[in-house]
């Protein structure tokens, strides 16, 4: 009620189809191939560090970060490298790739050992020499994240476990099945940040990793919060406003407002790198869909190609209309099954023709609901309006460039029209000065 | 095979409501006040309404056809136009007139201005007027109730309202009094907008603030407020016109203010002026202000503000 009348914030009652909630993860044989993408992270893409026909290991370094923002990238496979090649991403670019061939034995690279840990800086260090990046889905380097400017003003660590996306349920997996990975990289974040306080932001439909999150905890500062079940709980923005109350400024970092935010498997590999120094190589997905006839959750090697994993669930029952990278919301389409998986995603999604059609768009009725609904209190009508209209002005004035693309306004919309992604195309538009 | 997959901009699914079915529910809101009508003032209620609706339906298709534009009938919106147009006429009209009104309505209000979602006014209400503007005798021919329970004769009870004690509050909750076909039962009016409140058609902002500013302004007058609440249109235009989405705001902000405005005007139309009811121009001008009440009462978003005074703070 403290928003009344300053802002709905609605969010969607977006179908939870969490039916693989209950699913214990299963570790999926190797591949016949891993591809490597160099850019799966926010920011500077790697640069490879081996040629075609190097010896690697699990665990060895196969990309090198291209600069501070940025992120090694590991081979989660022993084999050869059969070549440094280009694929083609969701979004239309061209990255580098390493394709390495598995020779089955699963060798690891003998400097992997785990990492000495006594300060903040050898923390820092671990943290980036582990390749992770923000496993919720941005795909920020981690170790980025754990340096914020103002440190001493850091006052709350906030654990990102509400997973609102429909289908995904990995991270409820996670929560439930590596607790106290969850649990020791918590400790360790709080421990060399010197942060008093840790919140995990639980949705209110994963019931039993709530119970067993709370039943574990054991140190004093850290403690769960069950979430409403309201599309995008898991925004992080959202996240921190209904967690702490407070507003993240725009333009501005979590860490303005004193909070750093991590996904669960993100802090959950933190305590298990710890443990074992084993970098980023594998990831859990939940693997989903219409037409999945098996649908799982699976411990995968990170480059596997899709089709594989796809072939690991059973196979498709039908024709394939579209196949995302995450989920039904945000999730990306992919081109073709060939793409490999990435560090940030967290389930790959095959659905039919049928349901892969949308419904045809017809005229605005002015029913406000995308208004209402949207987290950050935009108006994506009139954003859409000034859009059509080349309005850059207007579009400044909307604070179009907020817009974190949810996709909820496109969801709620009863006359179907694509809000969200011609909101995409108006901060493009906001950058360009004027030109579509 | 591989290279077949569709590709699209996210999000990959939409809510199961359309506006079809919002406007599905609008009719269903509408159907209870209807039946009571047939028995208030008898089968030519239905007649009445059927006439409308196929007039409504009839010239969108037709206007639709004539200019080679989509047609939308299937939307629903002018079976909700029609109903709502019956409801504002007296049971006794002769059909012509209302089938001007539903010309009115849908050709010049709602096709003119570009179809659904651009009308500027509500296309019913404004048809309401004119028709009350152009055949006065005929609309203010309120019919007394069918069923021989003549409880106020054929005025409306806003022209007598003198006459009216603290026993007739039933009578006008039944709507067993004269007036025009759809707004004298307040109970199954009531009934449809709980109905749209809560399948979330309607939001109770503007209802809500409309009729409790009618109910303060009566008291403030000195009238009776329960049989100003009851009494003309206004409860159907509180849930049912004032409501349309397309001509009322969009943020809770600006309903409480359109529903402030609503109730102002109305009250003023009532008390001061010469005319018995003043709904229906209340909604017609606070229709015209929505664009400006959109502009000035948008939401505040997040961290825009904060930001906004920091750096003003910084600046200093």
């Amino acid at each position: 009620m403290s928003k009344f009348l300053k802002r709905s914030a609605q969010g969607a009652g977006v179908p939870h189809e969490k039916r693989t909630s209950s699913l214990e993860t299963v570790v999926m044989p190797l591949p016949s191939k891993i591809v490597l993408s160099m850019a799966q992270h926010i920011g500077a893409p790697a640069a490879p560090t081996v040629a075609k026909g190097d010896q690697v290991y699990v665990g060895t370094v196969v990309g090198k970060a291209g600069g501070f923002v940025s992120s090694d990238i590991h081979s989660g496979v022993s084999g050869v490298v059969d070549g440094i090649t280009t694929i083609t991403a969701p979004n239309g670019a061209v990255q580098t790739a390493v394709v390495i061939i598995p020779d089955g034995e699963q060798k690891v690279d003998p400097s992997i050992a785990p990492p000495v840990v006594t300060d903040l800086k050898s923390f820092q260090d671990a943290v980036r020499a582990s390749g992770l990046v923000g496993l919720g889905g941005a795909g920020f380097p981690a170790a980025v994240k754990l340096a914020p400017k103002n440190l001493d003003e850091i006052d709350t660590l906030l654990i990102n476990g509400a997973e609102c996306e429909p289908y995904i349920t990995s991270d409820n997996r996670c929560l439930l099945e590596d607790t106290h990975f969850i649990l020791s990289g918590i400790k360790a974040v709080m421990k060399y940040l010197e942060i008093p306080k840790c919140v995990i932001g639980i949705e209110g439909n994963k019931p039993k990793a709530i119970a067993k999150m709370k039943d574990a905890i054991d140190v004093p500062g850290v403690e769960v919060k069950t979430l409403e079940c309201r599309y995008p709980q898991g925004a992080e923005k959202v996240l921190i406003e209904n967690c702490t109350g407070r507003e993240v400024p725009f333009p501005g970092l979590p860490s303005d407002v004193g909070v750093i935010v991590m996904n669960v498997t993100s802090v959950a590999f933190v305590g298990k790198y710890l443990e074992t120094g084993m970098p980023l190589v594998t990831k859990r997905l939940t693997v989903d869909g219409d037409i999945v006839k098996e649908p799982k959750n699976v411990e995968v090697v990170i480059g596997t190609p899709v089709q594989e994993l796809l072939d690991f669930c059973g196979g498709l029952t039908d024709e394939p209309g579209k196949v995302l990278y995450g989920g039904p919301m945000m999730g990306n389409c992919l081109a073709d099954l060939s793409q490999p998986v990435l560090k940030n995603n967290n389930a790959v999604l095959a659905f039919s023709k049928k349901w892969a059609h949308l419904p045809k768009e017809t005229n605005c009725i002015h029913c406000g609901r995308c208004t209402n609904a949207c987290p950050l209190g935009l108006s994506a009508k009139e954003i859409v309006q000034a859009y059509h209209d080349g309005n850059v002005d207007l579009l400044k004035e909307l604070n179009a460039d907020l817009c974190m693309s949810c996709g909820t306004c496109s969801f709620v919309c009863p006359a179907k029209r694509p809000l969200a992604p011609s909101i995409a195309q108006a901060k493009i538009m906001m950058k360009n000065g004027g030109k579509k | 095979m591989a290279n077949k997959l569709i590709v699209t901009a996210a999000p990959h699914i939409t809510s199961p409501d359309s506006t079809q079915k919002i406007m599905q529910r609008v009719c269903i809101a509408l159907v209870p006040t209807l039946i009571a009508s047939v028995f208030i003032f008898g089968i030519n209620s239905l007649i009445l309404t059927a006439v409308t609706v196929a007039a409504c339906v009839f010239f969108e298709w037709a206007y639709c056809k004539l200019m080679g534009r989509e047609i939308p009938v299937a939307d629903f919106s002018a079976v909700v136009t029609g109903m709502l147009l019956a409801f504002n006429l007296p049971a006794t009209l002769p059909w012509w007139m209302a089938i001007v009104g539903a010309f009115i309505a849908i050709v010049i209000v709602k096709q003119l201005f570009g179809g659904l979602g651009y009308n500027f006014a509500n296309p019913a209400i404004v048809a309401r007027i004119a028709l009350a503007v152009g055949f006065a005798s005929r609309m203010a021919n309120y019919p007394k109730p069918a069923n021989g329970i003549d409880a106020l004769a054929s005025a409306t009870p806003l022209a007598v309202s003198g006459q009216l004690g603290a026993g007739q509050y039933v009578t006008l909750l039944l709507g067993n009094h004269g007036g025009v076909l759809g707004e004298t039962c307040a109970i199954t009016i009531l009934l449809g907008g709980i109905y749209l409140i809560v399948t979330k058609v309607i939001s109770p902002m503007i209802p809500v603030t409309y009729l409790a500013t009618v109910a303060v302004l009566s008291l403030l007058a000195g009238k009776d407020p329960i049989v100003q609440l009851l009494s003309g249109g206004l409860m159907l235009g509180a849930f049912f016109m004032a409501t349309d989405y397309v001509t009322s705001p969009t943020t809770d902000k600006g309903k409480l203010i359109f529903g402030i405005g609503l109730g102002v005007i109305t009250c003023a139309i009532r008390f001061l002026g010469t005319m018995n009811e003043g709904v229906s121009f209340a909604i017609l001008l606070m229709n015209l202000l929505v664009p400006y009440i959109d502009v000035l009462t948008r939401q505040d978003k997040l961290g825009i503000a904060k930001a906004k005074k920091e750096k003003e703070a910084a600046a200093k």
